[in-house]
């Protein structure tokens, strides 16, 4: 934030004195919870040092396919009905195909395909001709691929502006520019949080604030192991549409916008220290180069389209790679999450468990225990060096 | 300690090419410190993306040139020897030893800081019609000179209304003007000497056209253009400018005293109202200038207009156009649109969106016009934002209510120009970029599929599926 931002925000005097939940994050995990909680007619304030989905909830491929995910049956129930559920479009788009070049990764992918469709999520296989029917922009170098009958992909700032919006039609606040300092314990719970503006009391805290997480709720006894790494993707003009825009393949993920460009990464991240200001930029890196030549390769017919944008992400990522949900028992009026790097698709799922951990104090529609923080107390300190995570 | 096989580090290649100095703008400033720097033995890359591809130039990049390219920019033999034509230094350069490269975009800028480490060097990536490469350089200048402010009126997205700096290369550097007969907007020293240059040129000027209620710029300078006839129209702004399948024909001027009408014949109407330093490469890459790059010439010392006078003019330009006036041309975004924060006409408006508003979201907090680009589109098309920038600032500066000097400006990206997926590929690719390439993060224990954790499977799933698993 600019010296005059903060200093405009400073002024401001609006600050609510309390709330009955507290929301830590206006990421897409944060707001997607307290838009669940509002629905259940709580008042609640989410606080952000920037603004909605300015971080990874805003900068991300869009997929919502995660099949892994406890959350994921629940994901897919929600996403369709998600524009009229919120009242604000998402951009939503079913389905997904892998396409692939590589006969191994083609061949990996399948095994994907086959479990999938073991689990319940039915996948079909294609051959280069039926990959390249469904997928114009690709030719016969393609050597076939999958194609999923479920999940799909949504427009990622779109919709956390969605939540955001939805969250104030219910009566819920966002609070942007707004830096926690602190949190308040009294009577071993969170009674308040901190911040340069004031301090909000608080009945149930929520902290989802990314990579800002750990420092945050460290004081409080909670051990929230994250390592926050740049990832970056790039954006091409639009091309003709195709009929289902949620294509990866070649070692990428993405989607074609509803608009037509081609929106893609992968490949290597960077492992950065942040600070509770945040990550310290967003650059991006000749890696633009790399991304640039397997889109090219994937889309063979797209590849005179001119790049026009490149953008980074900073991701936080736990030691396993899975999320956290948890509400610790002590204190035990605080939920901690983080999706660890796959959080956009899940996210009307993962603030239903949200809603359903603070007011019932477990998940109803789905068994989430594996999501603990409690996986972590063994941890060895020195985890990021011992897995070459360390910024 | 392990090493992340994942991660980048490592992995940026060197640049293909290294240079003592590298150039970035072969104008007047660039030439000069390239021949300079080649005199004392240095090995210096002078870059400069003219001639730029006719395609390019009817998409405004990089200025606005407004449609009024004459088709001899589609030639670009031809225009290779006019631009070296039109400026005679360009040959001292190449005999003074300097590699000398027309028609090279500098894409992208970028340097090590907090958030990235991952080079081995600092690097400028440039590209010609057929490849790009990544050069090295123990100091880089930046000559990229000044862009164009844009501001829109009624009909401004049109054929015919051009930039300042658009119209001024067309007319001096590629000699490929379309127009005959011009309307300059702006009566500073950049709207006084466009309207100069413009009659020296054999071009006549309709009218300068000033909000203010006098002429702004110097008065020897005013004289000058008065003396020659041009009429100075102070206190005076566009109602509309209005025209046919070629553009622009005719525009409605109206007093800012008293509304009264009335119209002037021309085929041009060129935008002098101001320009900003063209200084997207060293914001893209989040570095400013130091030690090892420096600004000369107009991207160094081009200052935009006031907040005021910019604000004044905005206002002044959009009194008389109606809310569905297209502020995005490339994805025809309209000033509602903009104002009323809408989603792109592809998408359903529910209900609920007509309750929303920049001053909406101003409630939440300031917004950045990234946050209005990303739910309105107005900014991503394929002009890369050249065009908007400056409208979609000055409308979320009304809204917020602050002074537009305390509203960012639209972040700028790699690359900084269009280029095609296939000229910028890396199409030889390092083998450990290759081989520690994976979808996400390449933790494989992150795609266990939850009934999996923790039973015996899930050894065998981790390393059987492994990485690669993103869907």
């Amino acid at each position: 934030m600019s010296r005059a931002w903060a200093a405009i925000c400073m002024s401001d005097a609006g600050l609510p004195n309390g709330a009955d939940v507290v929301v830590i994050g206006a990421g897409v995990t944060g707001l997607s919870a307290a838009w669940w909680l509002a629905r259940s007619g709580l008042a609640v304030v989410v606080l952000d040092k920037g603004i909605v989905g300015w971080e990874a909830s805003g900068r991300n491929g869009g997929g919502a396919s995660h099949y892994q995910s406890p959350l994921f049956a629940e994901e897919q129930r929600l996403w369709p009905q998600m524009d009229d559920l919120l009242g604000y479009p998402t951009e939503y788009a079913r389905e997904r195909i892998i396409i692939q070049r590589d006969p191994a990764l083609l061949d990996h992918y399948r095994a994907v395909g086959r479990m999938c469709t073991a689990m319940g999520y039915p996948v079909d296989d294609l051959d280069s001709r039926q990959a390249q029917e469904l997928v114009p922009l690709t030719d016969e170098t393609c050597l076939g691929g999958i194609h999923l009958r479920f999940g799909g992909h949504a427009n990622p700032q779109r919709t956390v502006q969605a939540y955001a919006w939805a969250l104030q039609d219910l009566g819920g606040r966002v609070i942007q520019h707004c830096q926690v300092s602190t949190i308040e314990t009294k009577g071993g719970r969170a009674s308040a949080v901190v911040t340069p503006r004031g301090t909000i009391a608080c009945d149930a805290l929520v902290v989802a604030a990314g990579p800002q997480t750990e420092a945050l709720v460290a004081p409080l006894g909670i051990k929230f192991p994250l390592a926050a790494a740049r990832a970056e993707m790039i954006v091409t003009e639009p091309a003709p549409l195709m009929k289902i825009g949620g294509v990866d393949g070649n070692g990428l993920y993405g989607r074609q916008t509803l608009r037509g460009n081609l929106a893609f990464g992968g490949g290597p991240h960077e492992w950065i220290s942040t600070t509770p200001e945040g990550p310290p930029g967003r650059p991006t890196s000749p890696l633009t180069r790399n991304l640039a030549r397997r889109v090219a390769e994937m889309f063979p017919r797209a590849a005179k389209l001119n790049v026009i944008r490149s953008w980074a992400g900073v991701i936080e990522n736990t030691p396993d790679g899975r999320p956290i949900i948890d509400r610790p028992a002590d204190p035990g009026n605080v939920t901690v999450a983080t999706m660890s790097g796959v959080g956009f698709g899940l996210s009307p799922a993962s603030g239903h468990a949200i809603r359903d951990l603070v007011v019932d104090g477990a998940c109803s529609f789905t068994d989430i225990a594996k999501l603990s923080v409690a996986r972590f107390a063994g941890l060895e300190p020195d985890w990021r060096e011992r897995r070459g995570w360390a910024a | 300690m392990a090493a992340d096989v994942h991660a980048i580090d490592g992995k940026i290649p060197a640049p293909d090419e290294r240079f003592d100095l590298v150039v970035v703008g072969a104008g007047t400033a660039g030439t000069d410190a390239a021949i300079d720097a080649a005199k004392v033995g240095a090995r210096v890359l002078l870059v400069d993306e003219n001639p730029v591809p006719g395609a390019m130039i009817g998409t405004d990049v990089p200025q606005f040139f407004g449609g009024r390219a004459t088709a001899a920019v589609q030639q670009q033999g031809r225009m290779v020897e006019q631009v070296f034509a039109t400026n005679f230094r360009l040959e001292e350069a190449f005999e003074a030893g300097v590699d000398v490269r027309l028609g090279t975009v500098a894409w992208g800028l970028y340097v090590n800081g907090a958030a990235m480490r991952a080079l081995p060097e600092p690097m400028l990536g440039i590209a010609d019609a057929e490849r790009a490469q990544m050069v090295g350089f123990d100091r880089l200048i930046l000559a990229t000179g000044a862009r164009d402010i844009a501001l829109g009126f009624a009909g401004w997205n049109q054929p015919g209304v051009i930039g300042a700096q658009g119209f001024a290369l067309l007319l001096t550097r590629y000699e490929a003007f379309a127009g005959r007969r011009v309307m300059v907007v702006g009566s500073d020293r950049l709207g006084l000497e466009t309207a100069l240059l413009a009659a020296d040129r054999g071009i006549e000027v309709a009218a300068i056209v000033e909000i203010a209620d006098a002429i702004a710029g110097p008065a020897d300078l005013a004289a000058r253009v008065a003396a020659i006839g041009i009429p100075l129209l102070a206190g005076t702004t566009i109602a509309a400018a209005s025209g046919g399948a070629d553009g622009v024909e005719r525009v409605t001027l109206t007093r800012m005293s008293d509304d009264s009408r009335h119209e002037v014949e021309c085929d041009t109407i060129v935008l002098a109202i101001g320009v900003q330093p063209a200084t997207e490469l060293l914001e893209a890459a989040g570095a400013g200038p130091g030690e090892a790059i420096a600004l000369i010439g107009d991207c160094a010392e081009a200052r935009a207009p006031v907040s005021a006078r910019l604000t004044a003019w905005a206002e002044a330009l959009g009194r008389h156009a109606t809310d569905d006036m297209i502020v995005c041309q490339c994805e025809e975004v309209t000033r509602a649109d903009i104002i009323g924060v809408q989603p792109p006409r592809y998408l359903d408006r529910p209900a609920p969106m007509a309750a929303r508003s920049l001053a909406t979201l101003a409630a939440d907090g300031p917004s950045h016009p990234d946050q209005i680009k990303r739910l309105t589109r107005a900014g991503m098309g394929q002009c890369q934002g050249r065009r908007c920038r400056d409208q979609v600032r000055c409308l979320l500066a009304k809204a917020d209510g602050l002074p537009l000097d305390r509203v960012p400006v639209a972040s700028f990206r790699a690359p900084v120009r269009p280029v095609p997926l296939s000229v910028l590929a890396d199409w030889d690719e390092r083998p450990d970029m290759t081989a520690g390439w994976d979808v996400w993060f390449g933790i494989p224990t992150q795609w266990t599929p939850y009934a999996v954790i923790g039973t015996p499977e899930e050894a065998e799933h981790v390393s059987g599926l492994g990485g690669n698993m993103h869907v």
